[in-house]
């Protein structure tokens, strides 16, 4: 069994007035998959944006309950916001790369945290684009414009600009859902080759994708998590009425 | 039985009649909604005729008179009683100081401001009386600021008729519409790339100098020069401050009195020999092509960095 690599307690969530997030508990391993599934306005994207505390960005939120990481709360008052970021690394829904060459794009992060060493630079570049399965297909043109790849590429190189901070846990909300069946699917095997070092956070709303890559999956619905179980097993044999509605596409 | 289906015949050919007449109708209001397209589209071209041959009829005649008194000589000379040793070097000289004085402050205040504004203040009642503010700024008459400019700078400040005082009377004067210009420029990035940035742990500040500022810089410097090239054409506010119409040198430093083109400009035409409109003719197409270069400098920034 591996170690926890965050565990959240007692999490409720609110935009203003209005609850998005229920008396949250998950504990989620190191170096595993887990999927967040659920109908749409449930709360995935809310719930992963309070990992890397992205949710700060938005006026209005108020959270209560703990979520540690390592060990410590990341929203008490001695986390240093910017380096929580760096361990937590973010891929978006759609792809975001910055109209700046590939290699820029991927030497982004560590240049901000204030490596300039050209040397180092390259390896790191090198290094992610690899680890992204994007390498090959970018090598020879790494000063052109990263908003001239196609959208699948796009999207591993913004996953390659993630890896290049080092991060420990890498959260992706729907990082697919722009993409054609192959892109998907390079992007699937990623995951699970991404598996090995990093801990992986990831929302989809494709139920096959979830079984295919996940190893724990979380049901969520109006707020509440309502399971929280094995993969294989959520998806054969769920604990929960509601769960087994779900998967079996009798709403949402 | 065959009642039924003769009456129901007889309402399908009702129908079809009923939707043939609905077509004629409608085929008839095309027509008119046509004519009346033709009809609107006609007023407009006139409209923008209208602009153009004023336009086209006041350059001939500037350039008429004005052309063959652009020379090396009036170039190089100063003002001067006499129409033909008359130049204009003062007032271009000054002009060039104004602008070096005003780019670079309308552009770190501006751009400062907009930062502020955009990405730090908290968007609140605050905020949007500051931006109403700003903007109705922008529409106040440049003499007003002429007038700021004469208590602030001159006597306040006592920085007396200098070229400095006509500066930064000129950057009050376009600071709002840079302000403007560099606030639509900021808020068109999109916030993908901030929270991108944001998400790798850069600070904010990080995100505006290498993502933000990057992208809005094209847009940013559009406005900064399309409202420098209003700053040059000003009379009424460097009247206010004091520039000078007659002067036989150029500033030695920020603190020297000035002239400026349509300082100059204006003085030409208000002399009674005839000449002298024509050198004022000939001042004007400095003016221009100043401005034009500015304009078009401000269009190919726009093309090279469009995105
Ligand atoms: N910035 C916000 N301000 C106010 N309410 C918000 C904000 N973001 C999300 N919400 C609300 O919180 C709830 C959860 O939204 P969230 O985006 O987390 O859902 P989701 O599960 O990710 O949905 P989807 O599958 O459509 O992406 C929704 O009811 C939504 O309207
Ligand atoms: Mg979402």
């Amino acid at each position: 069994m591996n170690p926890t690599a965050i565990s959240v307690k007692n999490l409720d969530l609110y935009y203003g007035e209005k609850q998005a997030l229920k008396n949250i508990h998950v504990d989620i391993d190191e170096r595993s998959v887990t999927a967040l599934i659920g109908p749409s306005g449930c709360g995935k994207s809310t719930f992963l944006r309070t990992l890397n505390r992205m949710n700060d960005l938005i006026p209005n939120v108020r959270i209560e309950g703990q979520i540690l990481i390592k060990d410590t709360d990341i929203y008490s008052d001695e986390v240093d916001v910017e380096m929580l970021r760096k361990r937590v690394g973010m891929v978006f829904q759609a792809p975001n790369p910055f109209p700046k060459s590939i290699y820029e794009n991927v030497a982004y992060g560590p240049r901000i945290h204030g490596l300039n060493d050209k040397k180092k630079l390259d390896e790191i570049v090198e290094r992610s684009l690899r680890g992204a399965a994007l390498w090959d297909e970018v090598k020879d043109r790494l000063k052109d414009r990263a908003t001239g790849l196609s959208g699948g590429q796009q999207q591993r190189l913004c996953i390659a600009r993630a890896l290049a901070v080092e991060p420990d846990i890498l959260l992706m909300d729907e990082p697919t859902s722009a993409l054609d069946p192959i892109s998907t699917l390079k992007v699937e095997e990623l995951v699970q080759e991404l598996k090995k070092n990093y801990t992986i956070v990831i929302v989809t709303h494709n139920m096959q994708q979830a079984a295919r890559i996940s190893d724990k999956t979380a049901f969520f619905l109006n707020g509440d998590l309502i399971e929280y179980n094995d993969t294989d097993k959520l998806f054969s044999n769920p604990d929960h009425q509601q769960t087994e509605e779900y998967i079996t596409g009798r709403f949402g | 039985m065959a009642a039924e289906e003769l009456m129901s015949k007889h309402k399908t050919a009702l129908n079809h009649e009923r939707a043939f007449d609905e077509e004629r109708k409608i085929a008839s209001r095309v027509k008119q909604r046509r004519g009346r397209n033709r009809l609107a589209h006609g007023l407009f071209f006139l409209a923008t005729l209208v602009g153009v041959l004023v336009l086209a009829v006041l350059l001939f005649d500037i350039f008429q008179r004005g052309w063959s008194y652009v020379t090396a000589d009036f170039m190089n000379n100063f003002a001067s009683r006499f129409p033909s040793r008359a130049g204009i070097k003062g007032a271009l000289w000054g002009s060039i100081w104004l602008i070096a004085i005003t780019a670079p402050l309308t552009f770190i205040i501006g751009v400062g401001a907009a930062i502020y504004l955009e990405e730090y203040a908290k968007k609140g009642w605050i905020s949007t009386l500051i931006q109403v503010n700003i903007s109705n700024l922008a529409g106040v008459p440049s003499i007003v600021f002429g007038m700021l400019g004469l208590t602030i700078f001159v006597q306040i400040l006592a920085l007396k008729k200098s070229v400095l005082a006509g500066g930064l009377t000129l950057t009050l004067l376009i600071l709002p519409v840079v302000i403007v210009a560099a606030r639509e420029a900021i808020a068109s990035v999109p916030n993908s790339l901030r929270h991108a940035s944001l998400a790798m742990g850069a600070t904010r500040w990080q995100t505006i100098q290498k993502v933000v500022l990057p992208y809005a810089l094209p847009g940013i410097m559009t406005g900064t020069i399309l409202a420098l090239s209003r700053a040059i054409g000003e009379t009424a506010p460097l009247i206010m401050v004091g520039a000078a119409t007659f002067l036989a040198f150029t500033p030695g430093s920020v603190f020297d009195e000035f002239s400026a083109l349509p300082i100059q400009i204006y003085n030409w035409v208000a002399q009674p020999k005839e000449e002298f409109s024509n050198l004022a003719a000939a001042g004007i197409i400095v003016l221009l092509v100043i401005l034009l270069t500015m304009n078009g400098l401000a269009i190919f920034l726009r093309n090279k960095f469009q995105r």
